[in-house]
C-alpha cells in the first residue's frame, strides 16, 4: 500500500511519498514519483487506484494550467485545493475517483498550507497528514514530535524519522521515498541518501 | 449599400463590418449617461436616471446599478431589459467561479465571461445583440481596484476613468481636464457629479436624477464597501459644483471686460 505524508514548517511545506508500484504480491517498479508539479508553488501527492490516481492528478494539473493561460495568473493553494475537492465530489456518485491527496503549496500571503484530501471529497487543511499505511506511524510520530515553524532541515530530519519508522514497523518493508518541498522559490526535489532509513 | 448586408448579425458588410453590432452601439449613445472614476482608495460610480414621468412608482431597486457580487458593481447604458439578462450571467458566473474555488471571481474575469456571453450573438444564432453597454467596476486581490468598459460586440477594456451613453465626448474631454489619477474618491465625487451635470440635458438638476456610489474598502474588516450616497448628500455636491461653475463664469466675464 502506498505511504503519502506531508506537513508544514517555516516558510515551507514538505511532501513525501513511497516509490513502490504493485499489483497484487509482485513489485512491478521501484521508482515511481507518485507527487506531481501542478504548478510553480504547488505539489500533489496522489494515491489509491492505478490509473484514477494518474488521470485524475494530470486532469487536474492540466486544467490549472488551462486556467492560468486564460486569465495570466495562477490559482491560489486555497482556491486548487477546493477544485480538486469539488472534481472529487462531483465524479463520487456518478464515476469515483479513488485518489487519496496531499496538496501542499506555497502563496505569497499565506504561507506554505497543506490540503488532505480523501476519495469521498473530504477536505481538510492541515499541519501535516497522510495517507496510508504509512500515514499510521508517520501521524503518530507527528503528534508528538512536529511543531511549528521548524526550519527547513528539522522538516527533513523529521520525514527521515518518519521513514525510518516505516521501513522499521510496516509489514512490508524496504520502501524508497521521493521527498519534495514548496517554498517562496518554488518546487524541488530533496536528495535522500536512501541507505539512511532502513530499518 | 449598407442595407444589403444589415439585416443579419451573421453576415460581413464588403467593407468587413457587423452593421448590427454597429446599430446596437448606436442604442447606447441616446442612453443615461454613466461614469467611473478609478481612485487611488476606490472607485466613484455615478449615472443619470431618466425619470420619464412623475406618475412612476419610486424605484426601491435601480436602472442603473447593480450588485454583482460583494466585490462587483455594475452601471448600465441601454436596453434595460436586454441589461437585465447580462446582469444575471454575470451573478451566475460570479457565483460559479465562488462554487468551484471558494473565491471571489477576478473582476476581468466576471468581465470577461459576460463579454464572451455577448459576443455568440454577433456570431452565431441568427439573434440580435444585447443593446447594452456595462461599466464594470470592482476589487480583487490581483489588480486591485478596477474599471472595464463593455460594449455589444463583446469587446472590454479596462480604464482609469470613463463616461458611457448620451454626451459621453463631453464628459470625456471634462476627465482629460479634470480628472487625476492620484486623486481620491473623495475628490473624484465632485468630478463625477460635476460631468453629469454637463452631460444630462436637464437645466434643473436635482439628486433624485442622479445615482451616485462609492466603493471602497475596509483594510480592518477586508470587505468591499459599496456606499450609495443619499439625496442630501448628493444634492449637496450639486449645490457645490454649480457654485463652482458659477464662480469659473464670473471670473470669464470679468476677464473679457479687461481690455
Amino acid at each position: 500500500m502506498d505511504h503519502l505524508i506531508g506537513l508544514v514548517g517555516d516558510g515551507y511545506a514538505l511532501v513525501a511519498a513511497d516509490r513502490k508500484v504493485a499489483h497484487s504480491i509482485i513489485a512491478v517498479k521501484h521508482d515511481e514519483d507518485k507527487i506531481l508539479k501542478l504548478d510553480g508553488s504547488k505539489l500533489l501527492g496522489c494515491v489509491g487506484e492505478l490509473g484514477d490516481t494518474k488521470n485524475f492528478s494530470e486532469f487536474i494539473q492540466k486544467n490549472m494550467a488551462l486556467y492560468a493561460l486564460q486569465n495570466g495568473t495562477e490559482l491560489s493553494t486555497h482556491a486548487a485545493a477546493h477544485f480538486i475537492r469539488g472534481e472529487i465530489s462531483y465524479a463520487l456518485r456518478r464515476s469515483p475517483k479513488l485518489c487519496n491527496m496531499v496538496l501542499v503549496g506555497y502563496d505569497k500571503d499565506v504561507g506554505p498550507s497543506l490540503y488532505h484530501t480523501d476519495y469521498l471529497g473530504g477536505m481538510h487543511k492541515m499541519n501535516f497528514g497522510g495517507h496510508g499505511y504509512g500515514s499510521f506511524f508517520a501521524v503518530s510520530l507527528l503528534d508528538r514530535l512536529w511543531k511549528p515553524n521548524m526550519s527547513l532541515d528539522e522538516g527533513i530530519a523529521l520525514m527521515k524519522q518518519v521513514f525510518v519508522e516505516i521501513n522499521t514497523r510496516f509489514l512490508v518493508g524496504g520502501s524508497t521515498f521521493t521527498l519534495k518541498v514548496v517554498d517562496k522559490d518554488g518546487v524541488r526535489t530533496i536528495d535522500l541518501g536512501d541507505d539512511e532509513m532502513k530499518a | 449599400m449598407a442595407r444589403r448586408y444589415d439585416q443579419s448579425t451573421t453576415t460581413f458588410s464588403p467593407e468587413g463590418r457587423l452593421h448590427q453590432v454597429e446599430y446596437a452601439i448606436e442604442a447606447i449613445n441616446n442612453a443615461g449617461t454613466c461614469v467611473g472614476l478609478l481612485c487611488t482608495d476606490g472607485i466613484v460610480l455615478t449615472a443619470e436616471r431618466r425619470v420619464v414621468s412623475k406618475l412612476l412608482a419610486p424605484s426601491k431597486t435601480s436602472e442603473k446599478t447593480y450588485t454583482i457580487d460583494d466585490h462587483v458593481v455594475a452601471l448600465v447604458a441601454g436596453l434595460t431589459a436586454d441589461a437585465n439578462i447580462l446582469i444575471n450571467q454575470s451573478r451566475l458566473g460570479s457565483q460559479r467561479h465562488m462554487y468551484k474555488y471558494q473565491e471571489p471571481m477576478p473582476v476581468e474575469q466576471v468581465v470577461k465571461s459576460v463579454c464572451n456571453y455577448k459576443q455568440a450573438y454577433t456570431q452565431y444564432g441568427g439573434l440580435r445583440p444585447f443593446g447594452t453597454a456595462f461599466l464594470f467596476a470592482g476589487w480583487d486581490a490581483v489588480h486591485g481596484f478596477q474599471l472595464y468598459q463593455t460594449d455589444p460586440s463583446g469587446n472590454y477594456s479596462g480604464w482609469k476613468a470613463t463616461v458611457i451613453g448620451q454626451n459621453n465626448q463631453a464628459g470625456k474631454s471634462i476627465l482629460k481636464t479634470d480628472y487625476k489619477t492620484e486623486n481620491k474618491v473623495e475628490d473624484n465625487l465632485k468630478v463625477a457629479v460635476k460631468i453629469l451635470l454637463k452631460t444630462m440635458d436637464s437645466s434643473t438638476p436635482s439628486p433624485e436624477r442622479i445615482e451616485l456610489s462609492t466603493i471602497r474598502r475596509n483594510e480592518d474588516t477586508q470587505q468591499i464597501e459599496h456606499y450609495t450616497l443619499s439625496d442630501a448628500e448628493v444634492g449637496a455636491l450639486i449645490e457645490d459644483i454649480q457654485a463652482e461653475i458659477e464662480k469659473e463664469q464670473k471670473k470669464e466675464q470679468a476677464s473679457t471686460g479687461d481690455i
